[in-house]
């Protein structure tokens, strides 16, 4: 009985990290899936979201800027607020850039939050990381707060579905497909191609800080680490190209299953003894890399493929 | 003046022959197969692996075997386009990019998971620096890559000019519809490509091992300066990433010296951010770089 409450709570992990990714997915999603904006950047807006919500919500710390005591979700809502003001900024300087320099660009960009996290010590604890960030529901008996908390993970992530699913039926949604097909026709109709970019982009933005913030309420903790490119931004990317880029359900199915495999196996390797644990903890970054060519050259649609809009979907 | 010299411009140099080095492979990728290759990273990381495994076999001089390694690297290289990357000869940037994620995560899984992910060096302890004219601090070292990266370039330099595959190689970073009316074999001229890039490669991922250390993460942390020296040289103009690794190179160094005060105009933990600053500036106002080169 006990074993299956472990694989109960173990089940509750699955489903609050893989929700907290699929608000990552379903960002990039509209940023590449929908308008074709080459995001590589995801992990500074993570990480902007995390420190926004982190530092905001916390009780006063001597270590970093802090004291503000905000409720969790208005922390969330600057959160998000943060993470768009510095995508519009982002968008601004580099939207009009071809994909592989946009992919750069906000690579670089990313780096740079995450550098200025790291060295600005005086607000958020520079390496050693902003802890006792406050938990949803964290005073309620277990199971009860593990439950509470994934629910209202999947209840975001529920609510973000259905406004991108509304969003990409609308002509916004429609124009957007349109700029990423052929951008020069969308000018050619009148659409103020940039403009559009730099929407999509915000609002993937605001989603990615979501996320951030998000994490850093479950994990209680959050440092510069976070904004590792591995785990922050390729692993979004497989995620989003195996559930299948364009589709938001694909996006949700592709976060909650790669979260699974990322994290089941890791059961496997730590099983292993000593020196081979920590050295088979690669070849899972291996088999995430191998399955993302696999997708690309066999199934490049991902496993729930983009529905095409006919005529009759729109209102 | 003599400290600017000795602590700030030497090892600008050093570093920016680096990375003018990484820049020629990342600069040819983008100009003949049209893609941003994210995992030249992993690739020069993986030649300072493979030199410092033949170290621990040998026992030669890191320099002795850095030819070895820039074999071995093509062939990986040449093996890799083929399983990976032919694929998507035809389709768009995006698709190739994302592979070459890919590769990136599992080229750098098999060097963590080979090697171990602490840190190496070549050569154990430090090094005391050859004073010349009483004043000027030159570390062997430092003279090393500096006149081998002169001479790689050099070799570079007439293989593009003076053979019939890297002309080849010029005519089609200029005009690929072009290069294949007039015949030539584009796939023989990527497989070039990819050689010639990997050797490139093996240089630089060997050289900064030599200057610091040998880290699985040392290729990617280097990445984006290489980024953005090929974008500042002009894509798919080999010497213009040579100015142009050399110009980010001495700026990144430069930008923590005392100009005003006594304090670093920059933080040293920022300097990652000037190559990127500068890149931004030069797709901003000249997208083309600095020697005029192509924009996708």
């Amino acid at each position: 009985m006990d074993q299956l409450y472990g694989y109960f709570l173990y089940g509750l992990s699955l489903l609050t990290f893989g929700g907290i990714y699929a608000m990552l997915t379903l960002g990039l999603n509209i940023q590449l899936g929908f308008t074709g904006l080459f995001n590589a950047g995801i992990a500074g807006f993570f990480v902007v979201g995390a420190y926004v919500s982190a530092i905001l919500s916390t009780a006063e710390s001597e270590r970093h800027l802090g004291g503000f005591d905000w409720p969790i979700p208005a922390s969330l809502v600057a959160a998000m607020l943060v993470s768009a003001v510095i995508g519009w900024a982002v968008a601004r300087i580099s939207i009009r850039l071809r994909a592989d320099y946009l992919a750069i660009a906000t690579l670089g960009i990313a780096e740079i939050l995450r550098l200025t996290f790291k060295n600005e010590t005086d607000l958020t604890n520079g390496a050693r990381g902003v802890s006792y960030i406050p938990k949803p529901y964290e005073n309620m008996p277990e199971p009860w707060n593990q439950i509470l908390m994934a629910a209202v993970v999947l209840a975001i992530v529920a609510v973000l579905y259905f406004l991108l699913e509304r969003a990409r039926k609308s002509p916004w949604g429609r124009v957007m497909s349109a700029i990423r097909e052929n951008e020069g026709s969308a000018r050619a109709a009148g659409k103020d191609v940039d403009r559009l970019r730099v929407q999509a982009f915000v609002v993937g933005a605001a989603m990615m800080g979501l996320g951030g913030g998000m994490m850093a309420h479950y994990l209680k903790f959050i440092d510069p680490n976070a904004a590792d490119p591995t785990t922050a931004t390729f692993l979004v990317f497989v995620m989003l190209i195996v559930g299948g880029s364009g589709n938001n359900k694909g996006a949700i199915l592709g976060a909650i299953l790669m979260w699974t495999i990322w994290s089941a196996t890791e059961i496997f390797t730590s099983m292993l003894p000593g020196d081979l644990a920590i050295r088979s903890a690669y070849v899972r970054v291996f088999l995430i890399g191998l399955m993302l060519q696999i997708m690309l050259q066999k199934f490049p649609d991902g496993l729930l493929p983009e529905k095409r809009l006919q005529s009759s979907d729109s209102r | 003046m003599i400290d600017f010299i000795n602590f700030y411009l030497i090892p600008g140099i050093v570093l920016g022959s680096i990375y003018a080095l990484g820049a020629i492979g990342i600069t040819l990728t983008f100009g003949i197969l049209r893609f941003a290759n994210f995992a030249h990273g992993e690739m020069m990381t993986l030649g300072a692996y493979l030199t410092l495994t033949m170290m621990w076999l040998t026992g030669w001089h890191p320099l002795v075997l850095l030819p070895v390694a820039m074999v071995l690297l093509a062939l990986v290289a040449v093996g890799v386009d083929q399983v990976f990357y032919r694929p998507f000869r035809n389709s768009p940037a995006v698709v190739v990019v994302i592979a070459s994620f890919g590769l990136m995560l599992m080229i750098r899984s098999v060097t963590q998971f080979s090697w171990g992910a602490q840190l190496q060096a070549f050569v154990p302890g430090i090094q005391r620096p050859t004073i010349f004219f009483d004043v000027l601090r030159l570390q062997p070292k430092h003279i090393i890559i500096i006149t081998s990266a002169i001479v790689l370039m050099g070799i570079v330099h007439y293989l593009l000019t003076h053979t019939r595959i890297g002309k080849a190689m010029r005519a089609m970073s200029d005009s690929p519809e072009l290069a294949r009316l007039t015949g030539i074999d584009t796939e023989l001229v990527i497989k070039a490509t990819w050689i010639l890039g990997a050797a490139t490669a093996a240089a630089a991922g060997v050289f900064l091992a030599f200057d610091s250390h040998v880290s699985t993460m040392m290729g990617f942390q280097i990445l984006l300066p290489t980024f953005a020296a090929a974008i500042v040289g002009g894509i798919g103009r080999p010497y213009g990433a040579m100015a142009g690794g050399l110009l980010i190179g001495i700026t990144e160094e430069l930008s923590s010296y005392p100009w005003i005060g006594d304090v670093p105009l920059l933080s040293p933990g920022y300097k990652a951010g000037v190559s990127f600053a500068i890149m931004v500036a030069v797709l901003i106002w000249r997208p083309s770089g600095l020697f005029r080169g192509r924009v996708f």
